[in-house]
């Protein structure tokens, strides 16, 4: 369990977090979501005592650790660019925190040894890290700061240097190890997809707040605000409001409650389809279908078609909202 | 150099040699070693400290540090000669209560050492803080989450991964403690036998028209450069490699 609280922190005229509390569950796999500069890995690293917030306290375990240095609150940080000891072999690196606590040889051979082997790196072992790709330096990384059991795992962006598809896979490989593992673990990501897909809470930022705290799903489908649901789907609007492009129907008649609107052009996704289209009022209006939903309607550009808007969820809407209501 | 060795040599072998293991040349040989022996190794350790304090420490004054290392390039060596008389000489701020205590820092090694010292200051630290720039803070930063105290960070961590850098500075160091007049020239009043470095010497046997004696001291400094400058070939293509 991560509590922060009440984190406030500048750097000269630039406020990074202001008042910020989150609470991290114990076991939990938490996403820090947010855009750059939204405080989101200056949260993680006054977690991890590598800043030190201005004000606020920070607790993990239950234990106060706002004055205590990153060597004794009991973490683990992954870095986005790896952060390998280059001069050291891979075994070298993951021994590195037994090593500096003195733990006896055989122990920490042992140790390495299944660490190794937990992150698929059982035959580099005496490899450097400059001979290593970018999806196995990272894991390095993480058999390195899982090496000294600690209470909770930081990762700072950790899958940002990667390309697309190494990514994917380290994703969903980090989902299954945190599911055998178990240790409250808390990452940093400005990826939608990545912190919907792997994590089971949200917390999302912007400008040095906390937009939101929720799981993957309330946050998507019950957003708290325009920006958290600008933030973590696509949108369109209409009428001004904001509106998922999913969350359409096109009809080639006129329907009810449905509005006139000209096809543009018609992009296809892959599985989806993107029709942009514009509305009387000459203002654009996204619409994203599948790709069996667009062929059985056969459109084609410069045709008129008619969108209406499914009960889709809008800002504030759910159960917050309508308690927003209530309060006026 | 070719027309040195040539001029060292014109007249046979035993003149030179005869020279240089002369007790007053086998002594300026010696003392040359001693200075570099002391000086090297105490800029290296305030050079690497100083980079340090630069790349790592935010502190009001840093940019007058910053200034302040590169001063020994700025002032000749002769003044920097001067100023230390003029700080222990006799007549100097310590100079009397130095006298006192019957320790001799001018016209004796200290003094040179400090000379020596004063003039090759800035090479560690020049060489070592672009390296730390770099580096960059992500493995230090890494070595603390996994328990590492500051001091075991930078045994295990930050001095492994600048080892080439602080290598080539110190190399750079030697070179300009082996060949330092200047300063030392000022400090040492250049007693024959006593405080006569291999570069003093050269002066001395010129004024006295020994010209073999120069040469041959002359050729000695060469030597010693070209075995430095070979270091530092070396050092510079692991540098280059890592």
């Amino acid at each position: 369990m991560i509590s922060a609280k009440a984190i406030e922190k500048s750097y000269g005229d630039f406020k990074a977090l202001h008042d910020v509390s989150v609470d991290v569950p114990r076991g939990s796999l938490t996403a820090l979501l947010g855009p750059s500069g939204s405080g989101k890995s200056t949260l993680l690293r006054v977690i991890a005592g590598l800043e030190v917030p201005d004000a606020g306290t920070v607790l993990i375990e239950g234990r106060d650790v706002t004055s205590v240095p990153p060597q004794r609150r009991g973490i683990g940080f992954v870095f986005q660019h790896y952060a390998a000891f280059k001069h050291m072999t891979v075994a070298q690196n993951v021994a590195f925190g037994l090593q500096v606590r003195k733990r006896p040889k055989d122990e920490i051979r042992t140790k390495v040894d299944e660490l190794l082997k937990l992150v698929h790196l059982g035959g580099w072992a005496d490899s450097y890290p400059g001979n290593l790709s970018g999806g196995q330096r990272q894991r390095m990384a993480l058999a390195r700061a899982l090496a000294v059991e600690p209470s909770v795992l930081l990762l700072d962006e950790p899958f940002g240097a990667l390309d697309a598809r190494v990514r994917e896979e380290l994703r969903s490989w980090l989902r299954r190890l945190h599911d055998e593992l178990h240790v409250t673990t808390v990452f940093v990501t400005h990826d939608q997809r990545e912190a919907m897909e792997v994590s089971d809470q949200v917390v999302v930022l912007n400008e040095g707040r906390v937009e939101q705290v929720g799981p993957p799903l309330e946050v998507y489908d019950k957003p708290a605000n325009d920006f958290v649901m600008g933030f973590v789907g696509p949108v369109t609007k209409l009428d001004g409001e904001t509106v998922r492009p999913h969350d359409f129907d096109l009809f080639h008649d006129p329907t009810d409650g449905a509005v006139e609107a000209q096809v543009e052009r018609i992009v296809p996704l892959g599985f989806e389809v993107r029709v942009e289209l514009v509305l009387g009022d000459s203002s654009p209006l996204t619409v994203q279908l599948t790709r069996m939903e667009s062929e059985l309607l056969e459109l084609q550009p410069g045709e008129i078609v008619y969108a209406r808007p499914r009960s889709a969820p809008s800002p504030g809407a759910g159960l917050l909202g309508e308690a927003q209501n209530l309060l006026g | 150099m070719g027309l040195v060795l040539y001029r060292t040599f014109e007249h046979g072998l035993a003149a030179p040699i005869n020279s240089l293991t002369s007790a007053d040349g086998a002594h300026a040989f010696w003392l040359t070693l001693e200075i570099t022996a002391i000086a090297v190794p105490l800029n290296t350790i305030f050079g690497v400290a100083t980079a340090l304090l630069l790349t790592r420490r935010n502190f009001p004054g840093r940019t007058f540090l910053n200034g302040l290392v590169d001063l020994p390039f700025a002032v000749s060596p002769v003044v920097v000669g001067l100023a230390l008389l003029l700080v222990y000489g006799r007549t100097g701020w310590f100079g009397g209560w130095l006298a006192d205590n019957g320790i001799r820092v001018i016209f004796s090694t200290p003094g040179m050492v400090l000379a020596t010292i004063f003039v090759s200051l800035p090479f560690v630290v020049r060489e070592t803080v672009p390296v730390l720039q770099e580096l960059g803070t992500d493995q230090e930063e890494a070595a603390a989450t996994l328990g590492a105290s500051s001091w075991q960070t930078f045994w295990r961590v930050t001095l492994p991964a600048i080892r080439w850098g602080v290598g080539y500075g110190v190399v750079l160091t030697t070179a300009r403690a082996l060949g330092e007049f200047g300063a030392v020239s000022v400090v040492s009043g250049r007693l024959v036998g006593q405080t006569e470095t291999l570069t003093l010497r050269v002066q001395n046997e010129f004024e006295r028209f020994d010209l073999t004696g120069a040469y041959a001291a002359s050729a000695l400094l060469a030597v010693m450069a070209i075995a430095v400058l070979l270091v530092m070939t070396a050092l510079e293509r692991r540098r280059r490699a890592t």
